[in-house]
């Protein structure tokens, strides 16, 4: 058998493919695991983007609002464990009174962030690109500002929330224990994320409010005929994705990390974006373009951590680090140029709605 | 009408007419300032506990005004600073005029530094004329090639330019890392950096600091005014800017105006990160890093794409930029600041219907165009271009 696969490994080309999909397999454990962690703060940014677009706004802020978050929930963190102590974390998620209230603040203000550009966008009828960037602007701005202001003084460190431990029993469960791992092995952000992935799918094609969103995005003026209040569906929706977005930055800064970084989210907003448009403005698309785009880096730290032996192993050696960093942005580009002709957007998109009657 | 009554007149319409174009700026950049302000003494007492201190805000200004235009180097730091933000906020400006928002200035300006480095380094022996003309070509065309590929996408496949010029500047810093510390590295540098660009160093012409890049940039104002207003393409830009369809209906290409478009906006871009690199740092390293992205934008929104108006946006901000480090240095407020004032100006500038409502400015003339009416277009409907 030894001998059979080495002959295979030894094809030119084929055989590197060959080697590529067994490490592959063999590296899927880790892989998997890491691509949903990389996934979750994409994911939640695409279903922003999906909430907001199904009802006709386009977000491109989604990219400030996480970064307002997880500086906000970071912040906020610090400032109840100066007030109330950095308490006992409970046994499984490791929650603690500051983590939470932290992360109710970076909520919060994901919700004002979001009002803002809901204003902009629905009131004022601004341009939404713009708002989107003002909005960008501004958080970079601001969190970068408070930053600097706060590099002078010592915070109490608040920690973050912790990963639920799978049993090695239910990981080494043949076929279904990686999965198990992947997807549950998260901390709370992370499990509420794949929760709201299947329950945002449902509502969305299965629910009244799923079809009035719909209708909103596809045909204002009709769905304003049947009675529907377009304004006030639009503003419920762009301040509820918000709170999603909001979650996504809470997850860098409290959960996959324990602090806040100037820049920390690194485009994983606009990387999102495209998820929403790979996805087809779907929950459940939108969270498989996300791991797909977290698994190229997944693979390359899985690289990094265990490179793949032999000839597969010298290539990807000369292969510089900085290729493996531009990947999941090549990528993006590659899948939006690729599909979005056969991707189409709810019809409203981007278009202001202005009442018949008003004038 | 007597001549002094016909004089009298003129003036006060040519005052009215510039009142139109600058009040709603105008006002924005001075609420912004005092929201900025607010922001200086709340964030002094909420986040470092300090005392109120109402004066703070004043004194931040006062530096950051003294160290933009307090003395002749500080004046001549302004227009250094100036310099990439005009040329890359003209392409900016070009762009909107045919309804593309490039957000990608920022990986056309690194890339473009990174292509007058090469050419600097490779023509090192050549006459110093040579070398400078080599190396200012060479960041336009490789900015110009990084703004081309965001372009043929749109045209091709309608992807969105507004996501893939984002991708593109992230591609392009980690681009810049791996040149850095790879094909374009002095031997033995640590941490990585390119070499000298010795003998394509731009001449230094004014003060201190005032390399001849100012002048550049200064006289691709008039050019960029005569390609959009005084020449057939610069006509299709704004025409298909101003309506893709009716502009089709008229026999112009718009997949061939939006490459050719975002090539210009590039090399203008590329342009300015190559007078960043030739006349103030002279090398590069991984984390070479400006804010030259966002100002340009802020730039030709604030300068309602008019190439004049985009030159008096970017000496704005070009002194913004010289004078927040003084800002920092003598009233400790973040340099950040300038970032937050111009998120500011462009809040109150978008939410202009509601701030022309209180300025009664509905009569006036030209008070309605802000320069944001070319730019609305989604994901979807772009394929059909």
């Amino acid at each position: 058998m030894d001998s059979i696969l080495h002959a295979i490994n030894g094809v030119p080309v084929l055989g590197l493919v060959f080697q590529f999909v067994e490490y592959f397999f063999s590296s899927l454990p880790f892989t998997a695991h890491v691509a949903v962690q990389l996934a979750i703060p994409i994911c939640l940014a695409a279903l922003c983007g999906v909430m907001c677009e199904r009802s006709g706004v386009v977000n491109i802020g989604l990219e400030g609002i996480m970064l307002t978050c997880a500086f906000t929930g970071w912040f906020a963190g610090e400032v109840f464990t100066g007030m109330f102590g950095p308490g006992t974390p409970t046994p499984v998620f490791g929650i603690t009174l500051p983590l939470a209230l932290g992360l109710v603040a970076a909520v919060i203000a994901g919700m004002l962030m979001s009002l803002l550009h809901a204003w902009l966008s629905i009131s004022v009828r601004a341009d939404q690109i713009i708002s989107g960037a003002i909005i960008n602007i501004l958080a970079f701005g601001m969190t970068g500002y408070l930053n600097t202001l706060l590099a002078a003084t010592s915070l109490p460190s608040t920690g973050n929330f912790a990963a639920l431990n799978i049993p090695t029993a239910v990981q080494k469960f043949p076929l279904l224990g990686w999965l198990i791992n992947a997807l549950f092995g998260q901390g709370p952000i992370g499990i509420a994320t794949i929760l709201i992935v299947v329950a945002f799918q449902v509502w969305l094609f299965r629910s009244r409010w799923g079809l009035r969103t719909r209708a909103v995005g596809e045909h204002p003026r009709a769905a304003e005929t049947v009675g529907i209040d377009v304004i006030r569906l639009r503003y419920r929706n762009v301040v509820m994705s918000g709170a999603i977005a909001a979650l996504g930055g809470a997850y860098l800064s409290m959960e996959a990390t324990n602090a806040f970084q100037a820049l920390m989210t690194q485009g994983r907003g606009f990387i999102g974006l495209a998820a929403m448009i790979v996805g087809r403005w779907t929950p459940l698309g939108a969270f498989g373009a996300a791991l797909l785009f977290a698994s190229s880096e997944a693979l390359s730290q899985s690289i990094a951590v265990s490179p793949p032996p032999g000839q597969l192993g010298d290539l990807l050696n000369h292969v510089p680090s900085q290729f493996f960093d531009a990947l999941p942005y090549l990528i993006t580009i590659v899948v939006l140029a690729g599909l979005i002709g056969r991707s189409v957007a709810p019809a409203a998109d981007g278009r202001p709605y202005q009442r018949e009657s008003a004038s | 009408m007597s001549r002094s009554e016909r004089g009298a007149s003129l003036v006060a319409g040519v005052l009215r007419a510039t009142w139109a174009l600058t009040a709603v700026p105008l006002f924005a950049f001075v609420l912004a300032l005092i929201v900025g302000a607010i922001v200086i003494v709340l964030s002094s007492v909420l986040v470092l506990k300090n005392s109120f201190d109402a004066t703070l805000p004043i004194s931040a200004y006062l530096a950051l005004a003294q160290g933009a235009f307090g003395s002749f180097n500080a004046i001549v730091s302004t227009l250094v600073l100036t310099t990439p933000l005009l040329l890359a906020g003209l392409g900016v400006a070009i762009g909107f005029r045919a309804g593309l928002f490039n957000i990608g200035a920022q990986g056309q300006f690194l890339m473009g530094a990174v292509g007058a480095v090469a050419a600097a380094v490779h023509f090192q022996q050549a006459p110093p004329i040579v070398a400078i003309t080599a190396a200012l070509m060479g960041g336009m065309i490789v900015g110009a090639f990084w703004g081309m590929v965001p372009g043929l996408l749109k045209a091709i496949s309608g992807a969105h330019e507004v996501v893939t010029t984002i991708m593109m500047n992230y591609i392009a810093l980690s681009a810049l890392a791996w040149i850095v510390s790879g094909p374009l590295q002095q031997s033995g540098s640590v941490p990585p950096t390119t070499p000298s660009v010795g003998v394509a160093a731009l001449p230094i012409v004014l003060g201190r600091t005032g390399h001849i890049g100012i002048f550049i940039a200064f006289i691709a104002v008039p050019l960029a005014w005569f390609l959009l207003f005084r020449t057939t393409r610069g006509f299709e830009i704004r025409a298909v800017g101003a309506n893709p369809d009716a502009a089709r209906y008229a026999g112009i290409k718009p997949r061939r105006l939006i490459v050719l478009t975002m090539s210009i906006a590039g090399l203008l871009a590329g342009l300015a990160g190559a007078c960043t690199v030739l006349g103030i740092s002279h090398q590069m390293n991984g984390t070479f890093s400006t804010t030259v992205g966002f100002d340009s934008i802020t730039v030709a929104l604030l300068g309602r794409s008019n190439p004049i108006g985009v030159m008096l946006a970017a000496i704005l901000f070009g002194a913004m930029r010289a004078g927040a480090g003084p800002m920092q240095i003598n009233a400790g407020v973040p340099v950040e600041l300038v970032d937050v004032i111009q998120a500011l100006i462009l809040l109150f500038l978008i939410a202009n219907v509601v701030f022309r409502r209180l300025l009664r400015l509905r009569g006036v003339r030209g008070s309605e165009q802000t320069g944001f009416e070319t730019i609305t277009k989604s994901y979807g409907r772009e394929a059909t271009v």
